[in-house]
């Protein structure tokens, strides 16, 4: 027999959605297994966390010490080898989150678990790991393996998986930290919020968002004024904000806004995973992008395979026309 | 290796090793697997420096430029990196180093953590850049698998960096844009987010200059480590293959008039025009 660990991410008392995801996978790979689905939950005073969580799996593994208030990789990596050294778990499971992608690589080279990640399925088969994941900007799935190991980790895809609860409750076990004294290197020393220029292009109900494929910050107002036209605003993918031709809070994506418009128009953008995460919900997508395996297809209602530079005048121009301006 | 003391207020020259990665662009081209049905078909494709790493080697010389040291770029791959560590060099690089071995497997992370860990115990340095993530594999391994070879602090997905007192002021950045701020102690690993720094021009004149400047090549031999040391791949791509997606898009297809005809009937027809 052996386990299924899945490391919990939470933020004020409750469990993020993305842990909710990674019992999924981890119940997944029980199914076929026979492994138990543990999780753990790691923090100061979070049993409220480990109660939520105990709907989700058979066991909830609750560590508490005052260090563990706030992420800090070394004091988490210190916590989490020591329990997996004890417990022997098949497979590791955390989110491909900002922690996640701190944290596993790190734990996969001290444990000697080879790790895949960004995982949006996961498969344990003769007594190894496979996991389906996407490279080369999401235009290709790749089948990965990892070596025959003791154990292994995967971190998965935010969306990927389906939470559900379990069907019985599982138990809240207690396990006391290891001793966490020895210096830090590393301190945390606060948070900062992001900044704000002004426009929200959350609650607006039309965007025209930009990518790479604008070329040049001078053909931004091109975007401009179709949004304009449309009673709607701007927004970017990442490499428009990167580039400092639009701020930080026009960038749409999962390190930037999350928005739902009514009309969402992708003017050259290829739609990377973290774009597709902010955008994907809105009601109507429209995407125009020259070439026809960009993955930003995959989740528009109409497609454009062609130059935005001869789509966008066209469409100005008709607009124009319909509303009986000149 | 360790060489900073850390003694308040002392001025510090910082040397800086930073791992740039060769990649194919992939956003603009028609991407195929090929006859081995577990790699892409490379015939045709553009290659370049990966977009993190330009960012971690421009977040380099930015430092570089305020505290002094030095900056040398590091790339594992074929002859063909040749071509990105001179764009290095032309951008105020000092030195350049491809580790070229066919043994090497590039497909593994944990390989080239390996490699280039053993390669940083070859040279003093006081901080490790590399970037978040390859935009081929998009792992997000290496950086911090270093780290670990290493024994040293790092932070990952950083959008600042500042020496301050022999240590690095880093913020990260988190889910939202929201970031953290986290100081480690030198020597580190830093894993370089885009939009970290503006990015610079390099000048064809520079380029050319740059093509006479000379890119040391070494071996696993030369790194003393044995084809024993560097071990297995960690995790294999086992089969590549186009996504099977079910799409709900419709495409609307003609001249730019037509189109725009159609969708403007589709935004008429949704009450958006
Ligand atoms: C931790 C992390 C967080 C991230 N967060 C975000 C985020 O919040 N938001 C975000 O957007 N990205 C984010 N990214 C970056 C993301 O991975 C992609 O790199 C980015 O979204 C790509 O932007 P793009 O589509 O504009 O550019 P590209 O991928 O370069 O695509 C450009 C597209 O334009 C098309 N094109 C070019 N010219 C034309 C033309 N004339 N007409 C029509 N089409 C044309 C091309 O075919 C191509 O598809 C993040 C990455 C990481 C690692
Ligand atoms: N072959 C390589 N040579 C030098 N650096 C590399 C190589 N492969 C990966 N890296 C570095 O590791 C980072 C993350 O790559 P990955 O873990 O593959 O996503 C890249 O941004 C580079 O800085």
């Amino acid at each position: 027999m052996g386990e299924v660990i899945v490391l919990a991410e939470h933020r004020g008392g409750e469990a993020r959605e993305i842990t909710l995801e990674a019992l999924a996978a981890g119940r997944k790979i029980a199914e076929r297994t026979g492994l138990k689905v543990a999780a753990l939950v790691l923090g100061s005073v979070v049993e409220r966390v480990a109660e939520q969580l105990s709907e989700y799996c058979d066991t909830v593994l609750l560590t508490e010490d005052e260090r563990l208030a706030q992420y800090h990789s070394e004091n988490y990596q210190r916590v989490i080898s020591h329990i997996v050294r004890e417990r022997r778990p098949r497979v590791l499971i955390m989110g491909h989150t900002s922690l996640g992608m701190d944290l596993a690589p790190r734990l996969a080279v001290e444990l000697g678990f080879p790790l895949i990640t960004d995982c949006i399925d996961v498969e344990f088969a003769d007594g190894r790991i496979y996991a389906t994941r996407q490279m080369y900007g999401g235009k290709l799935n790749a089948r990965v393996s990892a070596r025959r190991a003791e154990g292994y980790i995967v971190t998965v895809r935010a969306g990927a998986f389906r939470p559900g609860k379990a069907a019985g409750r599982g138990v809240v076990a207690r396990v006391a930290p290891p001793d966490l004294v020895g210096e830090a290197r590393m301190r945390v020393k606060g948070v900062v919020a992001p900044a704000e220029s002004g426009v929200s292009i959350e609650s607006a109900d039309v965007i025209v968002a930009v990518g790479r494929g604008i070329g040049e910050k001078i053909n931004i107002p091109l975007a401009e004024e179709l949004a304009r036209l449309l009673g709607g605003v701007v927004a970017c993918s990442r490499p428009i904000v990167d580039k400092g031709w639009l701020p930080p809070d026009r960038q749409v994506g999962s390190s930037g806004k999350t928005v739902k418009p009514k009309l969402y128009i992708a003017l050259g953008i290829s739609g990377a995973f973290q774009h597709i995460m902010g955008m994907m919900n809105s009601q109507l997508i429209i995407a125009v992008n020259k070439d026809p395996n960009a993955p930003i297809f995959n989740v528009a209602h109409y497609g454009v395979v062609d130059d935005l530079f001869k789509i966008t005048p066209a469409l100005i121009k008709k607009i124009k026309e319909v509303k009986g301006m000149k | 290796m360790a060489r900073v003391v850390a003694v308040p207020g002392l001025w510090l020259a910082l040397d800086i090793i930073v791992c740039v990665k060769y990649v194919p662009d992939v956003s603009s081209a028609e991407l195929k697997v090929d006859s081995s049905g577990r790699d892409i078909d490379r015939r045709g494709l553009s290659y370049d420096i990966n977009e993190w790493d330009d960012y971690a080697l421009e977040a380099a010389l930015m430092l570089r430029e305020k505290h002094g040291g030095s900056v040398t770029a590091v790339s594992i791959g074929g002859e063909e990196a040749d071509r990105i560590l001179r764009r290095c060099l032309a951008k105020g690089a000092d030195k350049a180093v491809r580790i070229g071995d066919p043994r090497i497997n590039l497909y593994d992370p944990f390989t080239v953590a390996k490699v280039l860990s053993a390669a940083a115990r070859k040279m003093p340095f006081d901080l490790i850049l590399t970037g978040v993530q390859a935009n081929d594999d998009g792992y997000a391994i290496t950086g911090p698998a270093i780290a670990q070879h290493l024994n040293l602090p790092h932070a990952t997905l950083a959008k600042k960096i500042e020496i301050l007192d022999g240590r690095a002021v880093v913020n990260r950045e988190l889910e939202g844009g929201v970031e953290e701020v986290v100081e480690l102690d030198l020597p580190a690993v830093i894993t370089v987010q885009t939009g970290i720094v503006e990015l610079r021009y390099v000048s064809v004149l520079g380029i050319r200059m740059a093509m006479r400047r000379e890119v040391r090549v070494m071996s696993l031999d030369d790194l003393g480590l044995s084809l024993e040391e560097v071990g297995e791949p960690w995790i294999l791509v086992e089969e590549l293959y186009a996504p099977r997606v079910e799409r709900r898009v419709e495409y609307v297809r003609g001249s730019p008039e037509e189109v725009a005809s159609k969708i403007i009937e589709v935004l008429r027809g949704r009450g958006l025009l």
